[in-house]
């Protein structure tokens, strides 16, 4: 007989702490399953994909990736068809920005050390929230506008418009006018600045390079790229339900996450 | 107090005419001991108008000046000629005044009241003295405020710095984890805890003028390390190397502190697997080198001179040895970190 009591994953990187959460997790909530606890962003989101928890706790400060960045890789990759996306808890010991985030884009959220009535609490609204929920992308969208809200996914305030690209190539710097650049797309090291006819590589990671770009003119679409609007000659959705653009004069499809993909809606 | 330049203070102004007038019959009064031939009612009636008059022109034309925003009174030129205006002004109209309450003018020359020269002096001597009084007054009631002021901003810029200290985000994790040991293993509780409160009193006390033996030093690093291993778990390793020849020899209090928990927070905590940090000490001929070295993510040698833990620490040892010591920065991306400290002894 399949188990179906809940199953929730923890991600901690502090192993007193993982383990005091899921001590009192087991207190307030017996039925719930609790899975091993995982110490950083990118296990979080592989364990997260492999066992498909109903819940899922994450810390805010861990090495390599972040709570919130690995929500948001999460929330890309998840498939809908086999579960609805997990309900999302965010844990911090003391982050006043982050909690007035929280509170405000209504995501649930408990402190470090964890008080057990306020896990109680938080404990009977995930209860409530896993009876009601119903199969589909309900879930993903709720999530998804939060995660939005979270990240800032409006772009920063900018300072002095970037004008010109300078992309070593060989010996030589060639300058490119932005104004030629139709994209931008992150690589491991390096950033690929995609023009009509050319392609080039940059350092400067695309964190440093979004302010710097006209927000109306240049799209985030992806964690890693940046696409110039005007250049999209037409968005696609597959079966499974995510986005992908081609752009004007070059062949290549890029993907579009769905953290993004509020921006191509029919007019 | 009036707020200056802003609104007018009924009440304040009405204390100031109060005492002006009281000023002007005291006035008249010396005037009426020194010339007693003239009646008193007469002195008294001109000093009061020419009182009013100056008082009204000077404490109702100095919010006409731009630059009394400050203080309520304008400054250089402006405020002699305030004055100056306020005392001929006052001067003529209260003569004038005078003149219309009894009927004659005081300009005819040889007119008993006449005496425009001591008239002219006494109100020139009591108007800049009565004026000098008020803006004094004005003048120590805007240094009060401003040293209130400071005070408050003094206060607020400490509790910032102490919040920045404790470093709630540390202090609230260490005390997650205290709880949890509570439940689970009592005696290594204890023990956090004394490392706590010995590493809470040392950040409070935050006295980095004194100096102290590089026994406690490393006993301090202990308590910041052993509070980090705990959150960390198998993620940090340390070691510390204090030779016993060394054991006793000065330096100034809480010199690598800094550079332990830059280690830590820039090098080993963001690294998934976590790392090693090494913190020792020798003796190089005449010289104490000191070293912190870990094995965390690196950076760009660049980026991390300038950052402010580094600063604090060069400054510190270029004000008390001069050129006599050295800090030496060596890091490279994915493959850790090494400060070296070279100090006289």
């Amino acid at each position: 007989m399949p188990d179906t009591s809940p199953l929730a994953l923890i991600a901690e990187d502090e192993p007193l702490l993982a383990r005091a959460l899921a001590v009192e997790l087991n207190r307030a909530w017996p039925q719930l399953r609790v899975a091993p606890p995982v110490g950083d962003g990118d296990s979080a989101v592989a364990q997260a994909l492999k066992l498909q928890p109903d819940v899922l706790f994450l810390d805010i400060r861990m090495p390599g990736k972040s709570g919130l960045e690995a929500a948001a890789e999460l929330a890309d990759a998840w498939d809908l068809q086999a579960k609805p996306f997990p309900a999302l808890v965010f844990v911090t010991a003391y982050d006043q920005y982050a909690v007035q985030a929280f509170e405000a884009q209504a995501v649930d959220y408990v402190l470090k050390p964890v008080e057990p009535s306020r896990l109680d609490k938080t404990v009977a609204r995930l209860r409530a929230l896993l009876a009601a929920r119903t199969q589909g992308d309900a879930s993903l969208q709720h999530a998804l506008a939060q995660l939005r809200g979270l990240l800032g996914v409006t772009a920063a305030a900018s300072r002095t418009p970037l004008t010109v690209i300078q992309a070593s190539v060989g010996n030589s710097i060639r300058m490119v006018s932005v104004e030629e650049v139709l994209c931008f797309d992150a690589d491991d090291k390096y950033v690929r600045v995609l023009t009509a006819d050319s392609e080039y590589l940059i350092r400067t990671p695309l964190k440093e390079l979004l302010p710097q770009l006209d927000a109306q003119v240049f799209w985030q679409v992806h964690r890693g790229t940046v696409v110039r609007a005007a250049a999209i000659e037409r968005v696609l959705r597959d079966d499974a339900g995510k986005l992908s653009l081609v752009l004007r004069g070059r062949g290549e499809k890029l993907a579009v996450s769905r953290l993004h993909a509020h921006l191509f809606k029919a007019m | 107090m009036s707020n200056p330049g802003k609104s007018i203070d009924w009440s304040d102004k009405l204390r100031r005419f109060l005492q002006t007038e009281a000023f002007c019959l005291v006035i008249a009064a010396l005037h009426w001991t020194l010339v007693p031939d003239r009646p008193s009612e007469i002195s008294l009636v001109y000093s009061m108008s020419i009182g009013f008059f100056s008082w009204a022109i000077i404490d109702f034309g100095r919010h006409l000046f731009p630059s009394s925003r400050q203080t309520g009174w304008p400054t250089g030129v402006a405020w002699w000629l305030l004055v100056g205006s306020g005392i001929v002004g006052g001067y003529l109209l209260g003569t004038a005044t005078g003149d219309a309450v009894f009927g004659w003018s005081s300009w005819r020359q040889g007119h008993p009241s006449m005496r425009v020269g001591t008239s002219i002096l006494i109100t020139v001597l009591a108007g800049a003295g009565a004026a000098y009084y008020f803006f004094s007054q004005s003048r120590g009631h805007y240094l009060e405020r401003k040293m209130a002021e400071e005070r408050g901003l003094a206060t607020e810029a400490r509790l910032r710095l102490l919040e920045a200290q404790l470093e709630p985000h540390m202090l609230f994790n260490t005390l997650a984890n205290l709880r949890a040991l509570i439940g689970t293993d009592p005696p290594r509780a204890q023990q956090m805890l004394d490392h706590m409160i010995a590493y809470l009193r040392a950040t409070l006390d935050a006295s980095r003028a004194g100096t102290h033996t590089l026994a406690v030093e490393f006993a301090r690093l202990r308590d910041y390390l052993e509070l980090m291993a705990v959150r960390m778990g198998p993620r940090l390793a340390y070691t510390l190397d204090l030779p016993d020849t060394l054991a006793q020899q000065a330096i100034p209090a809480l010199l690598l502190q800094p550079l332990v928990e830059n280690a830590i927070k820039h090098g080993l905590e963001p690294k998934v697997e976590g790392g090693s940090i090494v913190v020792c000490a020798r003796r190089e001929g005449e010289r104490l080198v000191l070293e912190v070295r870990d094995t965390g993510v690196g950076c760009d040698a660049a980026e991390a001179n300038g950052g402010f833990g580094l600063v604090q620490v060069r400054e510190r040892l270029h004000a008390l040895f001069g050129d006599a010591a050295g800090v030496d920065f060596t890091a490279s991306r994915g493959q850790g970190a090494q400060v070296r400290l070279v100090v006289p002894t």
